[in-house]
C-alpha cells in the first residue's frame, strides 16, 4: 500500500462537493412501478369538498389575489390557498413536475402552460375532466384543442394567446397603401415602396433568437405555408414541400436583409423596442405589445392585423394557459368548482381588463365594452380562431429544442433549409415514437 | 491522520525491507482523541456528501421508462436498470450537435466547451490577476480605493453580471457601438464563446488578484533590496523572487478557479441561454437532461464531470504541489516520512546490490 495523504485527499474531495448538487437533486427517484399512468377519470371523487391550493406563476397584476379573496369569502369551508410561483416559465414547470413526481397533491389546481399540457396528461399527473362536469360550450375551439390529449380533456382553458402583425399605419398611409398585407409577397412589395424613404428601417421581424419564441415563429411560418409539424395522426411531417417553403421564407428574408440580421438575437422585448424605435416596419408579436406601444411615441401611428401567409392569411401559434387538477390532490370537487368559477365569463372579462389576459370564452371577443377598451380584440379573435397549437408531444422539451436546432442552423446560414428539416424529420420521428 | 499512520503501522504484515519503523516518531499518541473530535464533522459530510454521491451513482445506472401507450397516450412509469448504458450511449448512440468542434456528440461537445472555458479563462485570469496584484501591492495614493473597486466585479452575483454583459453584448449594445462592427455575440457562434470568456475573466480575475496580493504582502522588502544591490532587473526580480515566493498562494487560487470554472453554469445560461451548443457546458447539459426528466442520464453526466474535476484536482495537487491546507505539523510529518522512505529505499538498493539473487525475488 502506497502512502496516502488523507488530509489532502479529503480537502480536495471536499472542495468538489458543491458540484454534486446537480447530481444529488436527481438522486431520489424510486424505481417502484407506479400506477398513476393507468388511472382513469372514473376513479376521481368529484364530490369531495374542502380546502385546496392553487399554484400559478407570479401574479404581476395582483388580480389573482383579489379573485381568490372573493372565492374564499363566499366559500368559508372550501378555502383556496394561493401558491405564487416564479415568473420564469421553466421554473414554474420544474416546481409542478417535482411535486407530481413525488405524487404530492400539494398543488391541487395548477395553471399549466398550453405546451406542458400533453406531458402532464401523459404522465397521469392531471385528472381527466368528464364532459358532463366541465362542458366546453362557448369556448374557443382552438383553446379547447390545446387542453385536449388523445381526445380527452385534461384541463380547463383559462387564457388564450395568438400572434398579431403590428404595422406602421402612418407610413403605409403616406405611401398610399390602404390595406395591411395578407401574404408575405404583399408585405415585401409594401416594404419596397415604403422603405427607400426610411433610413435604418428594415421590413419585418418576429422573434428569431434560439428559444421557445423561435418554435412559435417557425411553426407559424410552416403552418402559414400550408405545412404541418405533426399531422393529425401524430406523425411528423416537416420535410414536406409546404413546410420547407415556410422555412425557406424566413431563412431567405434573413439572408437578403428583409428581416434584419441581428434579429437572430431578438426575443419579444428586443423586437418590440426595434419596432417602437422605428427600426422595423412590420412586427410579429403577442397582444401585450399593444398596450406598451400606445404608451410609446408610436401612439396613433400603428395598427394591428392578422398574420400574413404564403398565399393567404397566416396561421398563428396558439399560446395560453389551462387550469389542471392534480391527480394526487384531495377535495377534487372543490377544485373543479373553483376551476369553473375562475374561468367563468365574468372572471375572464375581469382578467382581461386587469391583467390583459386574452379570454377563452368566445363571446367576450365581441363584447362592446371590451372591444372599446382593447381595439385589437377583433383582430386577435381572427388570429386565435384559426391558431394552431405547437406539437402536442410528451417529450416537448426535446421536440422544441430539435425544432430550434434545425431552424436556427437554417437562419444562421449554417445549413440549407431543406437539409436542416430533413434532419429534423428524422429526429422528430424518433422523439414521437 | 495520526490514527491512520498508527493503524497502518500495526496492521502491516512485516514490511518488505523489514526495517520500517513500527510507530510514527512524530505522533503524540492522541490519535484516538483526534478521531473522536473529528467524527461529528465526518458524520455530517457522510450524510450530506457521501450518501448523495452514492445515490447519484445508483441513479446513473437507471433510466426512466418513457414508452407511450398508443391507445391512451399514457406514458410508462417507473425506471429500469440499464447498467452503464447511460455512459456508453455517447459511443453507441451519439447525439451529434454542430458547434465549435465540428459535429460531435452533445456530451463530448459539452466536455470540450468546459475544457476550453477552463483553460482559456483560467490562463487569462491568472495573467490579469497577477498583474492586478502587483499594481495593488505598490504604495500609491488611493490604493485602498483601487483595492476595493477591483473587487466589485467579484462581488456582483453571476446571474446579474450575466444579464449585464448580455445587455452590453446585445446587437445594439455598447460593445458593438465601441467596436464599430456588428457582431452577434448573443447568437450561437464563436463570438458567443468569447463573450463568455470576456465576462468570466472580468468577473473572476479580481479573485486571483486578491489571493495573489495576500501572498505578495508576505514577501519581505529586504529580498528585493538585496536583489537590487546585486543588479537584478525588474523582470529578473519578478521571475526569481516574486513568482517563486507567491507560488503557494497563487497555486491555490488557480486551483480554486479551475475547479470553479469547470462547473460553469450560470454565466452561459443567463447570458447566451440554454440549448446553445457553442457555450453549453457539462453542468448545463446535465441540468437540461434533469429538466427533461432523464434523471439517469443527468446523474451519469454529473458523474463524468465529477470524475473530471477529481482528476484535475488530483493532478494539481500532485504536479504543482498545491497545499490547500498548509499545516506545519502535517508538513513535518510528511517530510519525516519522505526521509524514512528514502532511507529505506537506499538500504534496499544497497542490500540488493550486495546480494547475488535476481531482481525478481527481491520484490516478493
Amino acid at each position: 500500500m502506497s502512502n496516502p495523504r488523507p488530509i489532502r485527499a479529503i480537502v480536495a474531495l471536499g472542495s468538489l462537493t458543491a458540484l454534486l448538487a446537480t447530481a444529488a437533486c436527481s438522486g431520489s427517484q424510486p424505481a417502484a412501478p407506479a400506477s398513476g399512468g393507468q388511472q382513469t377519470a372514473s376513479s376521481a371523487n368529484w364530490d369531495e369538498k374542502g380546502p385546496i391550493t392553487y399554484a400559478q406563476g407570479k401574479d404581476t397584476s395582483g388580480n389573482v389575489k383579489g379573485e381568490i379573496d372573493e372565492w374564499n369569502k363566499a366559500h368559508p369551508n372550501e378555502k383556496v390557498t394561493f401558491v405564487e410561483l416564479s415568473d420564469s416559465a421553466d421554473q414554474q414547470r420544474a416546481d409542478m413536475v417535482k411535486r407530481a413526481q413525488a405524487k404530492s397533491g400539494e398543488f391541487s389546481v395548477m395553471s399549466v402552460d398550453i405546451v406542458w399540457t400533453a406531458e402532464f396528461a401523459a404522465n397521469g399527473w392531471l385528472e381527466q375532466l368528464p364532459a358532463d362536469k366541465a362542458p366546453m360550450d362557448g369556448m374557443l375551439k382552438s383553446a379547447v384543442d390545446g387542453a385536449t390529449y388523445f381526445n380527452k380533456l385534461y384541463a380547463y382553458p383559462s387564457t388564450s394567446d395568438g400572434a398579431l402583425l403590428y404595422y406602421r399605419k402612418d407610413l403605409l398611409d403616406a405611401a398610399g397603401i390602404k390595406e395591411p398585407p395578407k401574404t408575405w409577397d404583399e408585405m415585401k412589395q409594401i416594404c419596397d415602396k415604403v422603405l427607400p424613404g426610411q433610413k435604418g428601417m428594415s421590413c419585418y421581424a418576429g422573434q428569431h433568437q434560439k428559444y421557445e419564441g423561435l418554435t412559435c415563429n417557425i411553426a407559424e411560418a410552416v403552418n402559414s405555408a400550408g405545412g404541418e409539424f405533426i399531422t393529425a395522426d401524430g406523425k411528423p411531417a416537416v420535410n414536406t414541400e409546404a413546410a420547407i417553403k415556410g422555412v425557406d421564407w424566413m431563412a431567405g428574408w434573413i439572408k437578403d436583409g428583409t428581416i434584419p440580421k441581428e434579429a437572430v438575437t431578438w426575443k419579444e422585448e428586443e423586437s418590440r423596442t426595434a419596432f417602437e424605435g422605428g427600426r422595423i416596419l412590420f412586427l410579429r408579436n403577442w397582444p401585450y405589445v399593444y398596450n406598451k406601444a400606445v404608451q410609446s411615441k408610436l401612439k396613433g401611428k400603428f395598427e394591428v392585423a392578422p398574420l400574413p401567409g404564403l398565399s393567404g392569411p397566416g396561421v398563428s401559434t396558439l399560446g395560453g394557459h389551462n387550469f389542471g387538477i392534480s391527480t394526487f390532490t384531495k377535495n377534487k370537487g372543490t377544485a373543479l368548482e373553483f376551476v369553473k368559477w375562475m374561468n367563468s365569463p365574468e372572471n375572464q372579462k375581469r382578467r382581461l381588463q386587469k391583467a390583459s389576459n386574452a379570454p377563452t370564452v368566445e363571446a367576450l371577443y365581441s363584447d362592446a365594452e371590451l372591444t372599446k377598451q382593447f381595439p385589437y380584440l377583433p383582430t386577435l379573435y381572427e388570429s386565435i380562431k384559426i391558431a394552431k397549437p405547437r406539437p402536442k408531444a410528451v417529450r416537448y422539451s426535446d421536440v422544441t429544442l430539435a425544432i430550434q436546432d434545425s431552424t436556427y442552423a437554417a437562419l444562421q446560414g449554417q445549413k440549407d433549409p431543406k437539409q436542416a428539416f430533413d434532419e429534423l424529420q428524422t429526429k422528430l420521428e424518433s422523439l414521437t415514437k | 491522520m495520526a490514527t491512520a499512520v498508527e493503524t497502518a503501522g500495526a496492521d502491516a504484515p512485516a514490511p518488505r525491507s523489514g526495517r520500517r519503523p513500527k510507530k510514527n516518531v512524530l505522533s503524540d499518541g492522541q490519535g484516538g482523541l483526534a478521531g473522536l473530535l473529528i467524527s461529528p464533522t465526518m458524520l455530517v459530510i457522510l450524510l450530506v456528501v457521501g450518501i448523495p454521491i452514492l445515490l447519484s451513482v445508483r441513479e446513473s445506472l437507471f433510466r426512466r421508462n418513457d414508452g407511450i401507450d398508443p391507445v391512451t397516450g399514457m406514458i410508462a412509469q417507473g425506471e429500469s436498470f440499464v447498467g452503464l448504458q447511460n455512459f456508453t450511449d455517447i459511443f453507441a448512440n451519439p447525439q451529434a450537435v454542430p458547434a465549435a468542434w465540428g459535429s460531435v456528440d452533445r456530451l463530448i461537445n459539452a466536455f470540450l466547451n468546459t475544457t476550453f472555458f477552463t483553460v482559456v479563462c483560467v490562463v487569462l485570469e491568472t495573467a490579469i490577476g497577477v498583474a492586478m496584484a502587483i499594481v495593488m501591492n505598490k504604495a500609491f495614493k488611493g490604493r485602498g480605493l483601487v483595492r476595493a473597486s477591483i473587487l466589485v466585479p467579484w462581488a456582483i452575483p453571476t446571474m446579474v453580471s450575466a444579464k449585464m454583459w448580455g445587455l452590453m453584448f446585445d446587437a445594439d449594445g455598447i460593445v458593438n457601438k465601441l467596436a464599430g462592427h456588428q457582431t452577434l455575440w448573443l447568437a450561437d457562434n464563436n463570438a458567443s464563446q468569447w463573450a463568455i470568456v470576456i465576462a468570466d475573466v472580468w468577473k473572476t480575475a479580481p479573485f486571483i488578484g486578491l489571493l495573489t496580493l495576500a501572498g505578495l504582502q508576505t514577501i519581505p522588502d529586504e529580498v528585493y533590496e538585496a536583489a537590487r544591490v546585486d543588479g537584478a532587473s525588474a523582470w529578473q526580480q519578478f521571475l526569481r523572487i516574486t513568482l517563486p515566493m507567491v507560488k503557494p498562494a497563487l497555486v491555490v487560487a488557480v486551483l480554486f478557479r479551475t475547479l470553479d470554472t469547470m462547473r460553469m453554469f450560470d454565466l452561459p445560461w443567463g447570458m447566451i441561454g440554454p440549448g446553445k451548443y457553442y457555450v453549453e457546458t457539462l453542468s448545463m447539459f446535465a441540468y437540461f437532461e434533469n429538466d427533461a426528466g432523464r434523471y439517469g442520464q443527468a446523474a451519469a453526466y454529473s458523474i463524468v464531470l465529477f470524475l473530471y474535476i477529481v482528476l484535475v484536482a488530483f493532478l494539481f495537487v500532485k504536479l504543482l504541489g498545491a497545499e490547500v491546507v498548509d499545516d506545519p505539523e502535517t508538513r513535518a510529518i510528511q517530510d519525516r516520512r519522505r526521509a524514512q522512505r528514502k532511507l529505506a529505499k537506499q538500504q534496499r538498493l544497497s542490500s540488493r546490490a550486495g546480494s547475488t539473487v535476481t531482481t525478481g525475488s527481491a520484490s516478493s
